[in-house]
């Protein structure tokens, strides 16, 4: 039940496809779900917890325990594989793979971005980065130099 | 699986009981977070350097979104207030762990039971209650300014969080290592502002070297550890800020150089008068406003 509670931002995603839905589980007839912010300032987190917990209640469980985990942290390469093809099906180019964490000081990126993001609409690569922050902080916006449509990008972290 | 609204969905999911209206009652950041400190770790002062950095993050969120309905084109509106966002996030999280230690002054007294740690510590404290760096307090300027203070901000900020992720407190290491990839982003948007306008038409270079010496002397008091800083680094729980002069000046340097802008003499460190409670009349100013209607309307719920 609580796999099928979608993303109050991403309404074509449901939690377990983003990768934010970590844990559910029976605790001594408590179910007890876990689930990890993308963003540290995701406003959307207090909206997941009040739909999870409706849901459960709905289908039947009184007591519910929606837990935040903030350790590992998010990251997009836990974005499912059917979450992706419902991303560019929804107009979103789905992320890249995330970046590879490496010990020591995090390498300054002084030039344009070096990402990439294949074209909801046409499906052409040829697309360019409009700016790296959009209507949400999961988000960057591009636009296709083929259709011209501009067009969300889910950025990889 | 939506409620009709946003509004029902968390109405409903608090019993029909009215939400703290100016903050954030219906979602603690830490709910479900195990907040035991860990053996050795003294609270108070855990506490004390949660708030230190969480209001270097709360203040500079709320100098980042007076850019909105002023920055020059929208994207960078959306894109300032994006970096605010995120920088609230991480204060959200620091004020909750800072009261989860019950370091929460008199601001307890001041707010009613029912406003949340992190929103009494946000909205019922006093100036020489915060605790943040003069370089997050200082105006914002012109853009050039703006841009130049964000890259100094996030180069210190994230050098910090990179080393935190190793803390001893695990929640203050988890907050950390979600706090890396946001000030990534952060640091290189305001690098690439610097180069373009430094490296821009001359008025572009002349105004955003006038941010650059504006905003270098407020450098001085960022390297400088605190005696809480002090004993929580010799437990393993925070990072001497002497430790990311190196790296910081580097970052600063290069980008500078490549902007064609005069790189000037690093400021001699000396300790933090913001760190310990002392702030300037804009500060002031701006904690005022954001503290305005939750003070003028206490305990208010909608």
């Amino acid at each position: 039940m609580a796999e099928t509670v979608t993303d109050p931002e991403l309404p074509m995603l449901t939690l377990a496809d983003l990768g934010v839905l970590r844990d559910v589980r029976d605790e001594d007839g408590t179910v007890v779900v876990e689930i990890t912010p993308t963003y540290s300032g995701c406003p959307a987190m207090g909206v997941m917890r009040a739909d999870l917990v409706h849901a459960l209640h709905r289908a039947g469980f009184a007591d519910v325990d929606v837990r935040t985990v903030l350790s590992p942290a998010w990251s997009t390469d836990w974005i499912s594989p059917a979450g992706r093809r419902k991303l560019a099906a929804g107009g979103i180019a789905p992320p890249g793979d995330a970046p590879v964490r490496r010990t020591g000081p995090v390498p300054l990126q002084l030039g344009p971005s070096r990402r990439t993001a294949t074209c909801p609409q046409c499906g052409s690569a040829d697309t360019e980065e409009i700016s790296e922050f959009s209507g949400t902080a999961c988000k960057a916006m591009r636009r296709c130099r083929v259709c011209l449509e501009p067009f969300e990008h889910l950025k990889e972290i | 699986m939506h409620e009709e609204t946003v509004y029902e969905a968390l109405d409903h999911a608090h019993g029909g009981e009215g939400q703290w209206a100016f903050g954030t009652g219906f979602d603690e950041p830490l709910a479900g977070v195990d907040t035991t400190v860990p053996e050795g770790i003294d609270p108070a002062d855990l506490g004390a350097y949660c708030l230190m950095l969480g209001d270097d993050a709360l203040v500079l969120c709320q100098r980042l979104t007076q850019w909105v309905t002023n920055a020059p084109e929208l994207e960078e509106e959306v894109a300032l207030a994006n970096c605010g966002l995120d920088l609230l996030g991480q204060a959200r999280l620091l004020l909750a762990r800072a009261g989860s230690v019950g370091v929460l002054g008199r601001s307890r007294e001041r707010a009613t039971a029912s406003i949340p740690d992190e929103d009494a510590l946000a909205y019922f404290r006093d100036p020489d209650e915060f605790r943040h760096s003069g370089l997050v307090e200082a105006p914002n300027g012109d853009f050039g300014q703006t841009v130049v203070r964000l890259l100094a901000a996030s180069a210190w900020r994230l050098a910090l969080l990179n080393r935190l992720r190793e803390s001893r407190d695990p929640v203050l290491a988890a907050i950390a290592a979600k706090g890396v990839p946001e000030l990534t982003y952060h640091r290189d948007h305001a690098a690439r502002w610097v180069l373009r306008l430094g490296d821009g038409t001359p008025e572009s270079h002349r105004r955003t070297q006038a941010g650059v010496d504006a905003v270098w002397p407020l450098l001085a008091d960022l390297f400088t550890a605190t005696d809480v800083e002090t004993r929580l680094t010799a437990a393993g729980v925070a990072v001497d800020p002497a430790e990311l002069t190196d790296e910081v000046r580097d970052v600063l340097t290069l980008v500078l150089e490549r902007a064609t802008l005069t790189v000037p003499e690093w400021p001699t460190p000396q300790p933090s008068r913001g760190r310990a409670g002392e702030h300037s009349a804009e500060f002031t100013a701006l904690l005022t406003e954001l503290q305005s209607t939750a003070r003028e309307h206490p305990a208010a719920t909608w």
